[in-house]
């Protein structure tokens, strides 16, 4: 679903952020994507949302591949690829039920569907009864839970997430993995950026890819020397 | 209707903004306003002196008046002759007397009226250049009743000279401020993207394509341009309101034709819609790498 091949992204002036990179996600697959600040998981994440093309290799989402797709195919890939963001990247301005209800209108659904949808996914994250509270009224865990819901707007076929934990308190983290871990059993592939080794201990059957000055030194799903 | 109603609501959100725009967009039309507005004064000045551009020919006496009338008719059919007129030797005496008065002395109790018949050829616009009154002067002087002609050829070409200068000037100096004015309003139109980058950027991650983005930006820049139009309008009107009104022995000064007003607010429309054009997609540009 998600493959990269011998995959190097240079940027001019800072050279290589990732090199050589080549790993597969497969269909409702759940991974920790992990490494030090600087180490390469943003850019191995933007890549895959076609926000930045590979300097060598290739990058397949889907049926898009990053060396044959067009710019008016990027936001199908973007449909098809949720994500979360440490951040958020909440409009303060919209309530909990109208930012994600934003997502909808701008990917196009039917005025009718909006409300219904709306619901299903509060109710899916859990925030039913916080739809009508902006993000400044929410704790943390409450507003990634908002994120991710709007992720799930457009149905997507994985989840990518870039440090959602990272703002978070260990209880609210926890509750956020809970969340992923329990899209996952409905089928989505789930890809959590995190250098939070606790977090990643404490999941350990859970597959984790590590990067290391933008190189893949460890993927848990393959033996060493097939990384290398 | 989506992006009218985003566009809408957008001035809605943020009003001061919205204003500061318009404003900007307004005080940079105005400069183009005021030019537009000497720019017209000044070409209908040149055309009115223009409009006195003849050419005489002086007649020799006796010739006969079915003679003059025939080639009258011949002369009216030149591409470049607007009117001809026939001035008889009496009604020349009559003339002089009435335009000349400090001579008035000399023209009185004349036994033979010294003065010639002459016929006078008032050139179209288009054809007030030294040149093509040098041709009609040459054909006119081909009639063996003309004795002379005379255009007054120095004056034509200093007034023809003026008209270059003019059209010169106007064009360095309206280009310079057309360029000021689209630097400002893509700036303003820039200040009011940037403000919602965030919301654009939560767009792209999202999947809206780019003509769902673009389109909302695009009537808000339109809008923007056209308010801006108005309110360089009313004050360009004001300031002419003003200067009559201190000057009213300046002359007679004119405002704007309709047609140049029509065109301005359609250019300011246009403008806005380009600037914000540009903008949001140097804004999209960001985050497709694609």
């Amino acid at each position: 679903m998600i493959r990269f091949r011998n995959v190097t992204k240079r940027y001019p002036r800072t050279g290589a952020a990732i090199e050589n990179i080549t790993f597969h996600l497969r269909k409702a697959e759940f991974a920790f994507l992990t490494g030090h600040s600087g180490a390469g998981k943003t850019t191995l994440l933007r890549l895959i949302h076609f926000q930045t093309s590979p300097t060598e290799g290739e990058v397949q989402v889907s049926r898009y591949n990053s060396k044959r797709v067009r710019r008016r195919q990027v936001p199908d890939v973007r449909r098809r690829v949720g994500f979360v963001f440490q951040d958020f990247k909440l409009l303060e301005r919209l309530t909990a039920a109208e930012n994600i209800a934003f997502a909808l209108e701008v990917t196009g659904t039917a005025k009718r569907e909006i409300d219904g949808k709306v619901q299903r996914l509060l109710g899916q994250v859990g925030l039913a009864a916080k739809a009508r509270s902006r993000p400044e009224e929410l704790s943390g865990g409450e507003r990634q839970r908002v994120v991710i819901a709007r992720a799930l707007a457009t149905d997507p076929i994985v989840l990518l997430a870039d440090e959602p934990t990272g703002n978070l308190d260990p209880r609210a983290a926890e509750g956020v993995l809970e969340l992923f871990r329990n899209l996952n059993r409905l089928g989505m592939a789930v890809l959590m950026a995190t250098h939070d080794a606790t977090l990643i201990r404490a999941n350990p059957d859970t597959r984790v890819l590590e990067l290391e000055h933008g190189k893949l030194v460890c993927d848990s799903a393959q033996p060493p020397e097939e990384v290398a | 209707m989506r992006p009218l109603r985003e566009a809408l609501a957008s001035f809605h959100r943020a009003p001061l903004l919205g204003a500061l725009s318009i404003g900007t967009i307004g005080l940079s039309l105005l400069i183009m306003g005021l030019f537009a507005l000497s720019a017209h004064n000044i070409g209908s000045a040149i055309s009115d002196i223009e409009r006195r551009v003849e050419v005489v020919g002086y007649l020799v006496d006796d010739v006969g008046e079915d003679r003059v009338a025939i080639a009258r008719e011949e002369m009216l059919s030149y591409p470049e002759v607007e009117d001809v007129r026939y001035v008889s030797k009496t009604e020349a005496l009559v003339n002089a007397r009435r335009d000349l008065v400090e001579f008035s002395d000399v023209y009185q109790g004349l036994d033979i009226n010294p003065l010639p018949a002459s016929i006078h050829l008032r050139l179209k616009p288009g054809f007030r250049d030294p040149d093509a009154v040098q041709e009609v002067a040459h054909r006119l002087s081909g009639y063996d009743f003309v004795e002379e002609v005379r255009f007054g050829e120095a004056w034509v070409e200093q007034l023809f000279s003026l008209r270059k200068m003019a059209g010169v000037a106007a064009a360095v100096l309206g280009g310079a401020f057309a360029i000021v004015a689209v630097l400002l309003i893509g700036s303003s139109v820039r200040m009011t993207i940037l403000a919602r980058a965030e919301e654009i950027a939560v767009m792209q991650t999202l999947g809206a394509t780019e003509g769902y983005i673009q389109r909302p930006f695009l009537v808000e820049g339109f809008i923007t341009g056209l308010l801006g139009g108005l309110v360089a309008l009313g004050l360009t009107r004001a300031g002419f309101w003003l200067f009559t009104r201190q000057f009213a022995g300046f002359g007679r000064l004119s405002w704007l034709p309709d047609v140049w007003i029509i065109i301005g607010l359609v250019a300011a429309s246009i403008l806005g819609l380009l600037a914000a054009s540009f903008s949001v997609r140097r804004e999209l540009g960001k985050a497709y790498a694609i």
